[in-house]
């Protein structure tokens, strides 16, 4: 026997799946390559029983998911190990993404297609790729469906070798070429299940129903290119890219106070938020952060919710805002509800929006402040202003806090000079 | 200095830190940041085009002796499932981050929720426990990955490793001087000189670990029932015993993590987990400055269910469960359907988070 097997191959009398592997053990030896230096990844079917007759690695694995696991290995392992992935044509349905996504980037490894034309373990099925006319348990005159072109797929992909082939002929070649080959080969075998099929398709040919359907045999071969193998960088500590902030101002704040910036997308109230909050910081408090927009990110609301607190912050929902500056009519249109079920509170908002909006707020203790926010600012601007007007109004935080944080910011350069001179 | 960051900064830091070396993923929201910031951090990254792709590349990685992480949200992590099944089988070591939103389906990616504790309690296929841990606070975004990759090196399992999309995509003051030098992992491989069995555990549970391509050592692995050797065997005796020896390795090794924070007299234990732990803990401090005796338990070790759970909740007449779905589901992973006279629950929240003062009028209305 052979040093790549340890056992007798398991399949039926007749079975194409026994060619394939006892060509694929031949070519292996003439290559003189050592059974440790070859990973078999195999998928479900009858192909997928080899693995306790051979001594190489092996892995099985999942239906159809065979090419993604042996790329998993292919990527990481050195260019002397030899990753082959036995699957079939049921498999290669199921997987057909991992087929073209490992071709895609040239991952080096062989995928052997046992294509036996149908589902040999659950009754003879037919698969993605049965060719037309061939018989099978459920259609017993013949596939009527197109099969997938497994080889002209892949090779479009990017495989580097790919190869259709029948169990005799070229078969022994097509397996040399592909273990030879750096990057991603597929071989595409056609056989005809010896117990499923053979009876039923008697008077057919596999190679002539592939013609009538010009599924050729034969060889694609790809640009060379270099196989896709896991790169190892050293990068940088994502905490160097933490920016520390020093403590040099004080907060006229008692307690906890949560903040909300109601404007639209685009125009900068998540990186105003960003900037309250490092002022906030700068003044020795805590602070959160969280923004809210829709998932389109470029359109329609934006929300950002900042709490500050003297004491460390557990709990960073916003039960209820004691704050709400309002810099846009999206921002007030979705947090309008939250708004009005304010008890206590101020309001900041732009005077237009807000007197165009007609709201009435009939909670006592919730107090309006509208301002030109828009019309002073600008659009991208408004934010940030409305943050800057609201806290020198109230003092709750040093105007210079806040501006030394834009300061620092890449954010200054759009801001124009004439703005920040209302905040000396 | 205090700076100001989010979980999935210091997750992403935390596993490379403690020697991860690739990251697979696909980008859902809210687990994006963690997969940007890894991108820019882990020493190699693959972006998969879907996320049995994701899995299954992991898998084929951890085979070839690789540490790899991924981060998903349910509708991923879904689509996941059988390949952690397969990994589980096989016995190969990876960290899967969970960041729960908003379900069922792909209900709202942008909200946050605790929704995923009832499926991933049954996971496995047979009912085999499969360890997740659960993030409370800032700090353990930085103390828990480390924790959960040993894990999955020791047990030779996929772990998991459960958060919520207001854990780690808030932005948090944070003093950077809390966070404790990370250990690199631990590893070992097989270098015996008798022949390698892959999943022959000797006198343990847990095999030895060798990675395919071995020069010297067969090794074979497979997500079928199988013997020690990894020969598919069906119903013997070999290949059920080694589906038993699972269960039991996780049930004896998965490490037990909780913070317990007792107070002397204390009749309610307030039992927690995740992004309520922040609500439970200004609740708990609020109503002792109001002079009510109470306890907190937040528990990080959600699954394989800790007896130490029970003997800690033995000593309270009474137990308040809080948690963000509707069902009570850490409840019901406790007690099940029918909760204990002395069990109550605060689980009205879906869509926001819970708050303190839910949790102080449940205590007060006891």
């Amino acid at each position: 026997m052979s040093e790549f097997l340890v056992r007798p191959l398991p399949y039926c009398d007749g079975c194409g799946h026994r060619l394939v592997a006892n060509k694929t053990v031949q070519v292996l030896e003439e290559l003189q390559i050592n059974p440790h230096d070859v990973v078999m990844v195999s998928d479900i079917g009858c192909h997928g029983i080899i693995d306790k007759s051979l001594a190489t690695h092996t892995v099985h694995g999942l239906h159809g998911r065979s090419v993604a696991l042996g790329a998993g290995m292919a990527m990481s392992l050195p260019p002397n190990k030899n990753v082959i992935v036995f699957i079939g044509d049921g498999g290669a349905t199921i997987g057909l993404q991992h087929l073209l996504e490992a071709a895609r980037r040239n991952v080096d490894l062989t995928v052997v297609v046992h294509n036996n034309m149908l589902y040999g373990m659950t009754g003879g099925q037919p698969s993605g790729l049965t060719l037309p006319g061939y018989c099978t348990a459920i259609a017993p005159q013949g596939n009527t469906l197109l099969p997938y072109d497994l080889c002209q797929l892949v090779h479009q992909a990017g495989a580097s070798y790919v190869h259709r082939a029948l169990t005799g002929g070229d078969l022994l070649k097509a397996l040399r070429k592909a273990f030879e080959t750096d990057g991603f080969s597929l071989i595409e075998v056609l056989e005809s299940c010896s117990e499923r099929g053979k009876k039923l398709n008697e008077h057919l040919k596999l190679k002539d129903l592939a013609k009538q359907v010009e599924l050729t045999l034969g060889e694609w071969r790809g640009e060379t290119r270099p196989s896709f193998r896991l790169s190892k960088e050293n990068k940088s500590s994502l905490i160097n890219g933490v920016k520390d902030v020093e403590v040099e101002f004080s907060s006229s704040l008692e307690g906890r106070l949560a903040v909300m910036i109601c404007g639209s997308a685009g125009e900068g109230v998540q990186k105003a938020a960003e900037l309250f909050a490092q002022a906030a910081l700068a003044c020795g408090l805590h602070v959160t952060k969280k923004g809210s927009y829709p998932v389109t990110v470029g359109v329609g609301f934006s929300t950002a919710e900042v709490i500050l607190s003297q004491d460390p912050i557990d709990y960073h929902g916003i039960s209820e805002p004691g704050v709400v500056i309002v810099t846009s009519q999206a921002g007030l249109d979705h947090n309008l509800g939250r708004i009005r079920a304010m008890e206590e509170g101020t309001v900041w908002s732009d005077e237009k929006i807000w007197l165009d909006a007609n709201i009435k707020i009939d909670a006592p203790d919730v107090a309006v402040a509208v301002r030109d926010f828009r019309g002073r600012a600008g659009l991208k601007n408004a934010a940030i202003y409305a943050l800057l007007t609201w806290i020198k109004e109230t003092g709750i935080l040093p105007v210079d806090s806040l501006l030394k944080m834009i300061m620092q910011d890449s954010i200054q350069k759009y801001i124009p000079p004439e703005l920040f001179r209302e905040f000396p | 200095m205090p700076s100001i960051l989010d979980g999935s900064r210091l997750i992403a830091e935390a596993c490379v830190q403690a020697g991860a070396d690739v990251y697979v993923g696909y980008p859902i929201t809210p687990s994006n940041g963690i997969y940007l910031y890894s991108s820019h951090r882990f020493p190699a990254m693959l972006t998969a085009p879907d996320e049995i792709t994701t899995l299954q590349w992991m898998a084929g990685l951890s085979a070839a002796g690789r540490l790899p992480v991924t981060a998903t949200s349910f509708p991923g992590f879904a689509l996941m499932i059988e390949s952690i099944n397969m990994a589980y089988m096989m016995e190969l070591p990876m960290l899967i981050i969970l960041v729960q939103r908003l379900g069922p389906s792909t209900g709202s990616a942008t909200v946050g929720a605790q929704g995923d504790l009832s499926f991933l309690s049954g996971l496995i296929s047979g009912g085999h426990p499969l360890p997740v841990f659960c993030i409370a606070d800032l700090l353990d975004c930085w103390r828990l990955p480390p924790i959960a990759l040993q894990t999955a090196i020791n047990l030779r399992s996929p772990v998991v490793l459960l958060t919520s999309k207001e854990m780690v995509m808030t932005e948090r003051s944070f003093d950077m001087r809390q966070l404790d030098v990370v250990e690199p992992v631990a590893r070992h491989f097989y270098n015996d000189l008798l022949p390698y069995r892959s999943y022959d555990p000797g006198d343990g549970l847990v095999p030895p670990f060798l990675p395919v391509g071995d020069d010297i050592h067969q090794v074979r692995l497979t997500a079928s029932t199988h013997d020690t050797q990894g020969i598919l065997v069906s119903v013997a005796d070999a290949g059920l015993e080694n589906t038993r020896r699972l269960e039991k390795k996780i049930e004896a090794h998965t490490p037990l993590l909780y913070d317990l924070d007792e107070q002397e007299g204390a009749e309610t234990l307030i039992v927690t987990y995740g992004i309520t732990t922040g609500a439970a803990r200004d609740a708990v401090r609020a109503m002792r400055k109001r002079g009510r005796l109470v306890s907190l338990l937040v528990v990080q070790t959600l699954l394989p269910v800790p007896d130490a759970y029970y003997e800690i909740m033995d000593r309270y007449p009474r137990i308040l469960l809080a948690e963000e779905n509707l069902q009570g589901q850490m409840a019901r992973l406790l007690f099940g359907h029918r909760l204990p006279e002395k069990v109550c629950v605060v689980n009205k929240n879906i869509g926001k988070m819970v708050e303190p003062d839910q949790i102080i009028q449940e205590v007060q209305n006891r």
